[in-house]
């Protein structure tokens, strides 16, 4: 089943330049440099310390190229993690009540509190923290993970030093580089000068061996992972929220795929004790409950959170959101009270199944190929390893061969290359057909 | 992060207000005490430094930027004062003529496309997942065609999002802590705030404001409008028209003044246009109606204050392809970057929304609200002008302007609060050129408003 992105997501011709282009693309700079009037004001160093394009765009790139190059070919997209799956009737009717209501006197609403309606954060707070002392006044509600993690690198500031899982999502570490953290980019490492990376692959069980990692003020770790799918278990979180503790570094948890754990591996960071002290989790509608377009989240910041001398992070997030931020959209909030209501949380899991079940067949249909997988059993992601060879060739190879965008594992960092990140969201007609043709891949 | 069991939803809004440093202003040490745990050994008022030793600390440092901020966020504050008032006199109808917050329903035609919207995502070919972070392409384009018509600005300098203060912080990541910022004096106060969190600017002083930053007064001396014969250079400009607090719109001529002065310097002009459909006068709506601005502006705008959006969050930037760093760089393909990576779109159904409001029908819809706010404003003014009062704005934006002279604007404030229940917004709020001054907001039903002005004729006959 062809899945096109919409040409909107593409940014304006000269940032598809593939990267053989980039002489080109230095040239129309130049032009403009001397043809057209410039301002004096310096661009942003940290800008230009970015390396690439963001990951997600650069993939939309490429298959809006082959789509253009083989206008015949049924592009499958397991690529970006986009859901596919419609919203549930009752939490999209909530929302659709909801935006009706806006045009009645006694319905309407202006600025809600920046830090999210009161009803929706208890809601969180019992539905994703019951028995974990999350308090509502501790949980922000936001337009989801992405908008949060650089409003927590604002927080944060510049001079802060962080690690991240090598590989992870993009963007800890891009917006570590845009807020200026992370140094230069060393071309023979692929890594930020001032990053720690904490490798995490199938030879250390996909947790970062911490005696061997240096310390950081901010350590950002994902669970269930994006892109290995890896959970980690109660005893490693323990190791590391004892590592917090010994360095006093704050863990910046992302638990986005929570919904999609199947064993007994922990939810929530809060579920380690002594984490209320170390530790801010963020999280999102996005993945189970497909709001990937309705913009949903959250960010939980204990009370007990202290800088070194003592004063409360909350206090400064809660000062960013009311001068950066101005609250989540108001429907989606009603979107995401319903969300959280007894028949709105089977629902999602209705759905997350549904993904679940998508990923295993990934999984058959990879390991039918001899190759060795990871993940999928608590997260939408494959992690396929491909030993020996680049990342980016194995996803042209896929792409040529099979019409199938995946997502190149050194995307996520150095940490993953030889690998290939496949999601599970798509139709199931659309996992079943991909996985026809990937198992002509090796025939 | 308020103990406070009350039913007005401005109160957990409000905590920031505990949390800053304007403890001076409290008459009396409240007694809602952050209490965050149960563990009793955390228990302090964030006004006194903490002395407890048991409390784990983690060895992050505070951010320094964050520690320059002076008090809570303005309008957190405000309404901290509200409903501590509202606390103190439960019987008192109070009127929010304070926040700028917009009280009129959303015309029919708006939201239906939102309720729509919301019930296609739950079927299979309506369901959308991501869009594109730059929103989506045909929203993009109508706000093109119809606010920037024939002034060379097209869809791809669109970039739309959840609303302008998020777009001015997003501007403010774009241009790093390195570069110097003018803004009007009095202003919006996210302009300031966002640039202190960002370390552009020095340490606060009293009655002076943060150090590095060129504040520009306008004031009625000088028609609200800068003398740029005295502005040094700054890298980015902040200008705001019609303007938030004062009302004002700046002229063409002003306009073409202030582009030649960024031309001049090198500047880049950041113009928040949020009120342009406010304007009576026929001065320019859009900064790119002057020549030449093009190569200077960004431009900010927002759904807020026309469509009633400021619970459902939409507004829009442009970055001109003509605007380069000083290497040439193209401003906006860092500000793609930035929108891509540090954001993910604002949300599907508001930008359904969005287009509704710019179809014939939403425009004229938008259009009624506009003026039944306008005719709020005028009540406003020739309520305080009938009482000897020399008042500013209110013609070409929903705020009216209004000069105590001699006096501190929170004395007037809290003054009028205490005497007639109705919540304004103190002038020095919004900077040392706003001392002095009162903002009375116009956004409220027609009967708020006359009661209102009821009370201010009782006080100050």
């Amino acid at each position: 089943m062809l899945k096109v992105l919409s040409c909107s997501s593409m940014p304006r011709s000269y940032f598809l330049q593939p990267k053989a282009c980039l002489a080109l693309q230095k040239d129309v700079i130049h032009m403009h440099a001397v043809t057209g009037r410039c301002t004096k004001v310096a661009r942003n160093i940290n800008m230009e310390r970015l390396r690439n394009n963001y990951l997600f765009p650069e993939i939309s790139a490429r298959e809006l190229e082959h789509i253009k190059k083989y206008p015949n070919a049924e592009v499958i997209s397991l690529g970006i993690g986009d859901t596919t799956e419609p919203i549930p009737d009752l939490i999209a009717s909530a929302m659709s009540d909801y935006a009706r209501s806006l045009s009645t006197p006694e319905g309407y609403k202006g600025y809600g509190d920046e830090q999210g309606n009161k009803a929706l954060r208890k809601a969180i707070a019992q539905t994703f923290y019951k028995d974990l002392a999350v308090k509502d006044t501790e949980v922000f509600v936001s337009d989801g993970s992405q908008c949060d993690i650089s409003r927590v690198q604002m927080l944060l500031g510049s001079d802060m030093t962080i690690a991240v899982q090598d590989p992870s999502f993009p963007a800890y570490i891009d917006s570590s580089v845009i807020i200026g953290q992370a140094g230069d980019f060393q071309y023979n490492s692929g890594k930020y000068r001032n990053i720690e990376y904490m490798k995490c692959g199938p030879q250390n069980h996909f947790f970062p061996d911490l005696s061997n990692t240096l310390r950081t003020d901010i350590i950002f770790f994902c669970s269930p992972n994006n892109p290995t799918g890896h959970a980690a278990s109660r005893e490693q979180l323990e190791q590391l929220v004892e590592f917090a503790k010994e360095n006093g570094s704050i863990i910046v948890y992302d638990s986005a795929y929570a919904a999609y754990i199947t064993d007994e591996s922990p939810r929530s960071i809060y579920e380690i004790p002594g984490a209320r002290e170390v530790a801010i989790e963020v999280s999102s509608f996005s993945k189970s409950a497909g709001f990937t377009g309705v913009r949903l989240g959250w960010t939980v910041v204990p009370d007990e959170l202290l800088y070194s001398n003592g004063f409360p992070v909350g206090h400064d997030f809660n000062r960013i959101i009311c001068t950066c931020f101005n609250g989540a959209s108001n429907i989606a909030q009603a979107g995401g009270l319903a969300c959280l209501s007894p028949e709105g949380v089977s629902a999602m899991f209705s759905v997350v199944d549904y993904y679940k079940e998508n990923a295993q067949i990934l999984l058959d249909t990879f390991a039918s190929l001899g190759l060795k997988t990871h993940g999928g059993v608590n997260a939408p992601y494959v992690w396929v390893h491909f030993p020996g060879k680049r990342s980016w060739d194995v996803f042209n190879e896929i792409l040529g061969k099979t019409n199938i965008i995946t997502v190149p594992g050194s995307g996520f960092g150095p940490g993953g290359e030889e690998f290939i990140r496949v999601t599970a969201f798509g139709h199931r007609e659309t996992i079943l057909e991909a996985s026809t043709r990937l198992k002509s891949l090796f025939p | 992060m308020s103990l406070l069991n009350h039913p007005s939803t401005s109160i957990s809004s409000s905590s920031s207000a505990f949390l800053g440093r304007d403890h001076r202003r409290l008459k009396t040490r409240p007694h809602n005490v952050l209490l965050p745990a149960k563990r009793s050994w955390i228990c302090k008022c964030v006004a006194t430094p903490p002395a407890e030793v048991t409390a784990y600390k983690t060895k992050v440092s505070r951010n320094a930027n964050m520690a320059k901020l002076e008090a809570g966020y303005l309008f957190p504050e405000i309404a901290r004062r509200r409903a501590a008032h509202m606390l103190k006199y439960p019987d008192a109808q109070v009127i929010s003529l304070g926040i700028g917050d917009t009280t009129e329903p959303i015309p029919d035609v708006i939201t239906s496309a939102m309720s729509k919207r919301s019930d296609a995502l739950s079927t299979i070919e309506g369901y959308s997942g991501y869009g594109a972070e730059q929103g989506e392409k045909l929203l993009r384009a109508t706000i093109a065609s119809t606010y920037y018509a024939n002034l060379g600005i097209e869809e791809g300098d669109i970039f739309v999002s959840d609303g302008a203060k998020s777009d001015i912080s997003r501007l403010q990541v774009l241009f790093g802590s390195e570069v110097t910022m003018a803004v009007q004096d009095p202003s919006y106060p996210a302009y300031v705030d966002s640039s202190v969190i960002m370390g552009q600017t020095g340490q606060y002083q009293k009655d002076v404001g943060y150090g590095n930053i060129e504040y520009m007064k306008c004031t009625p001396e000088n028609g609200f409008f800068p003398d740029l014969s005295t502005v040094p250079r700054t890298d980015v400009i902040f200008f705001c028209s019609p303007n938030n607090p004062t009302g004002s719109a700046a002229t063409r001529d002003q306009l073409t003044q202030l582009v030649q002065f960024a031309k001049d310097n090198g500047s880049i002009i950041v113009y928040d246009s949020a009120y342009a459909m406010y304007m009576s006068d026929d001065n320019p709506k859009s900064i790119f109606q002057i020549p030449g601005a093009k190569e200077v502006a960004i431009e900010t705008s927002s759904f807020s204050k026309y469509a009633g959006f400021t619970g459902v969050r939409l507004g829009w930037t442009v970055v001109p392809k003509e605007l380069q760093f000083s290497d040439g760089f193209p401003v906006a393909k860092d500000f793609n970057r930035i929108v891509c990576t540090c954001f993910n779109g604002a949300s599907n159904i508001a930008q359904a929304g969005g287009l509704a409001c710019l179809s014939p029908e939403g425009i004229k819809a938008m259009h009624d609200v506009i003026g039944f706010y306008k005719e709020n404003t005028e009540i406003i003014v020739k309520t305080f002008n009938s009482l000897g009062f020399n008042v500013y704005g209110g013609k070409n934006a929903p705020y009216v302007w209004v000069h105590f002279p001699g006096q501190s604007s929170w004395d007037v404030f809290a003054e009028i609060l205490e005497n007639t229940h109705v919540v304004t917004t103190p002038g020095s709020g919004f900077g040392p050129g706003g001392e002095g001054f009162v903002r009375v907001s116009a956004f409220g039903h027609r009967a708020n408003v006359l009661e209102a002005c009821r009370r201010f004729k009782e006080l100050y006959k």
